[in-house]
């Protein structure tokens, strides 16, 4: 089963890397190839798509000047439930393309357990055993992964509504639709923030698809390790002394 | 009251401002009553509210009793149910009821309706659709308790009795009123209808020896005002499945009111939470850094 899905995986890669260009420079580490771009930034836009055609429906006294982008009020219902479904769908693709760097790990868990030093600023570099992503990145990809589950389960049961599925499944399936999306956009806050102003030199990775060396070893030195042979630690050391000397010169 | 005035409206769905005009004026609450005790099941009402409302021909079911259809549709507002009902002693009973919108005083579908003046409650208390404001979601189909707005799937809106509030509004009784040949329905201030609703409850208590006879006004959604008088009041179950105890789901009331907007701001926090953390703590960026400048 898992062949399928690497080998599905590994054509979509090799076709995807034949219409975009992957730029790497010297002194960066090739991270996300165009594939993997594809699918996040289809992902992202339809997520937003499927948001903010979504508030108007969600709180229309405060939410009512959505409606409009989308064509008015029965144009954003019919479009919303599309959205969604391609939303799901990229998503869906994409969990396939990450689901092995994505499983949870003993150092995850500990990762997990320093969190309050690297939000506050305390450690300036990742713990050494931090792989191709950290334990809060895999938190929120698991997070979105069950919310599309939700989204996909809830919504199916909103969009034939309750002459199909009755008035209690309703009632209750647009609850469970609307805590899903709290959670997912709360989590998104975090995400944009973390990929642009708040760890500076990652939104590269979603864009060219190369990061720089140094931070590759600050924020993944495992996975710095894997592709370079170098540890990470004295790769940075080398790079401290090396800007030191520049200084005093 | 006039018998040419605008009909004043109380509540608009999913309406951000005031509503104008509101309180300036008395308004009767309107009011139905129908005596399922007097109907015979002529359906003269369901004819009616097709002629008057210019509906296109709904097809027909025929399924060994004497109603016309399982249910009311986007096209046929109005529906006599009907069952054949054993009593304890062996006898046979046929309960007609009238089914139609009920008019809730605290509407449902009303409540439930995301889309800025779709459903529109007057101060004299019909529940009115505007089918130009509807987006076709259906929430309002789940909001009632009695299973009456119905969607078109061609015209993505959803439709239900207006009580004739255009026949109402012009000073005149709504067409099922008009077609009657009993008597059975009555239209009028919702006080009368009480009262009358009443006196024939105690008048089938005492002379018909229907000892359960009572009013169907149910006060768990504020009252209606579409109300019955029941042979049987203890059970309304029994008259097409009128709901003995209607209620409005939860996720419209305390939800949509209360928790969506308290928990919209708590993902609010995920931006709040990032920006202060960008002016306090600031960006992790890759290290080494180079030195700040000094001066
Ligand atoms: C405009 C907004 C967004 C920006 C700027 C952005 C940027 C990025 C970047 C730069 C990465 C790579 C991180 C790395 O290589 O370590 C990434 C990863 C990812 N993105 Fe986004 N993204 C955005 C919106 C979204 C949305 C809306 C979703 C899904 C609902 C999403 C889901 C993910 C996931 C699951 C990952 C992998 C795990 C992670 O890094 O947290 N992104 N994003």
């Amino acid at each position: 089963m898992p062949t399928a899905v690497e080998r599905f995986d590994d054509k979509a890669r090799a076709a995807f890397d034949r219409i975009g260009r992957n730029e790497v420079y010297q002194g960066e580490l090739q991270r996300h190839r165009v594939y993997t771009r594809f699918l996040h930034w289809m992902v992202a836009v339809f997520f937003f798509l499927s948001l903010f055609s979504g508030f108007g429906i969600y709180l229309p006294w405060l939410f009512r000047w959505f409606t409009p982008l989308f064509g008015g009020g029965p144009l954003s219902r019919a479009l919303h439930p599309w959205f969604g479904v391609l939303f799901v769908f990229f998503f869906a693709l994409q969990a396939l393309n990450w689901l092995k760097p994505m499983s949870w790990t003993k150092a995850d868990s500990a990762w997990m357990r320093r969190l309050r030093s690297t939000i506050s600023g305390e450690e300036k570099l990742d713990p050494p055993d931090t792989g191709f992503f950290n334990a809060g990145q895999k938190v929120q990809f698991w997070e979105i992964v069950i919310g599309c589950v939700v989204y996909l389960i809830t919504g199916i049961i909103l969009w034939a509504g309750a002459r199909t599925f009755g008035p209690i499944a309703v009632a209750f399936s647009y609850i469970l639709h609307d805590i899903s999306a709290i959670i997912m956009l709360g989590g998104i806050f975090i995400h944009m923030y973390l990929s642009t102003i708040g760890e500076p030199g990652t939104f590269q990775a979603m864009t060219r698809g190369a990061v720089s060396e140094a931070w590759a070893w600050t924020f993944h030195p495992a996975w710095y390790k894997e592709v370079t042979g170098r540890d990470p630690r004295r790769a940075y050391e080398e790079a401290r002394q090396r800007m030191e000397a520049g200084r005093s010169k | 009251m006039s018998d040419r005035k605008t009909l004043q409206i109380k509540q608009i769905s999913a309406h951000p401002g005031p509503i104008p005009g509101l309180g300036v004026q008395r308004d009767l609450e309107v009011c139905k009553l129908v005596d399922t005790t007097t109907c015979i099941g002529c359906k003269a009402c369901e004819v009616a509210c097709v002629e008057w409302n210019d509906m296109p021909f709904a097809e027909t079911t025929f399924d060994n009793t004497y109603q016309t259809m399982p249910e009311t549709r986007w096209n046929f507002w109005n529906l006599i149910k009907f069952n054949e009902h054993q009593r304890e002693d062996g006898t046979i009973q046929w309960l007609m009821r009238k089914d139609q919108c009920m008019h809730c005083a605290d509407p449902g579908c009303l409540r439930a309706c995301p889309a800025d003046g779709a459903i529109v409650q007057y101060a004299n208390g019909i529940v009115d659709f505007n089918q130009e404001n509807c987006i076709g979601c259906e929430f309002c189909v789940s909001g009632c308790p009695y299973n009456i707005p119905k969607f078109n799937k061609e015209t993505k809106k959803v439709y239900k009795c207006t009580l004739c509030s255009d026949r109402v509004g012009q000073g005149l009784e709504p067409a099922c009123i008009k077609a009657c040949p009993t008597g059975c329905l009555k239209f009028g201030s919702k006080e009368d209808m009480k009262m009358i609703a009443e006196s024939r409850a105690a008048q089938l208590r005492e002379h018909f020896g229907y000892e359960n006879a009572g009013v169907y006004d149910p006060q768990s959604i504020g009252g209606t005002h579409v109300i019955y008088v029941l042979h049987d009041a203890t059970q309304p179950e029994l008259y097409g499945g009128l709901p003995k105890n209607p209620q409005i789901p939860w996720s419209y009331t305390v939800w949509k009111w209360l928790f969506k907007p308290v928990l919209g701001a708590f993902s609010m926090l995920g931006l709040v939470g990032v920006l202060l953390h960008y002016v306090t703590v600031g960006p992790r960026r890759p290290q080494p850094e180079p030195p700040k400048k000094e001066d």
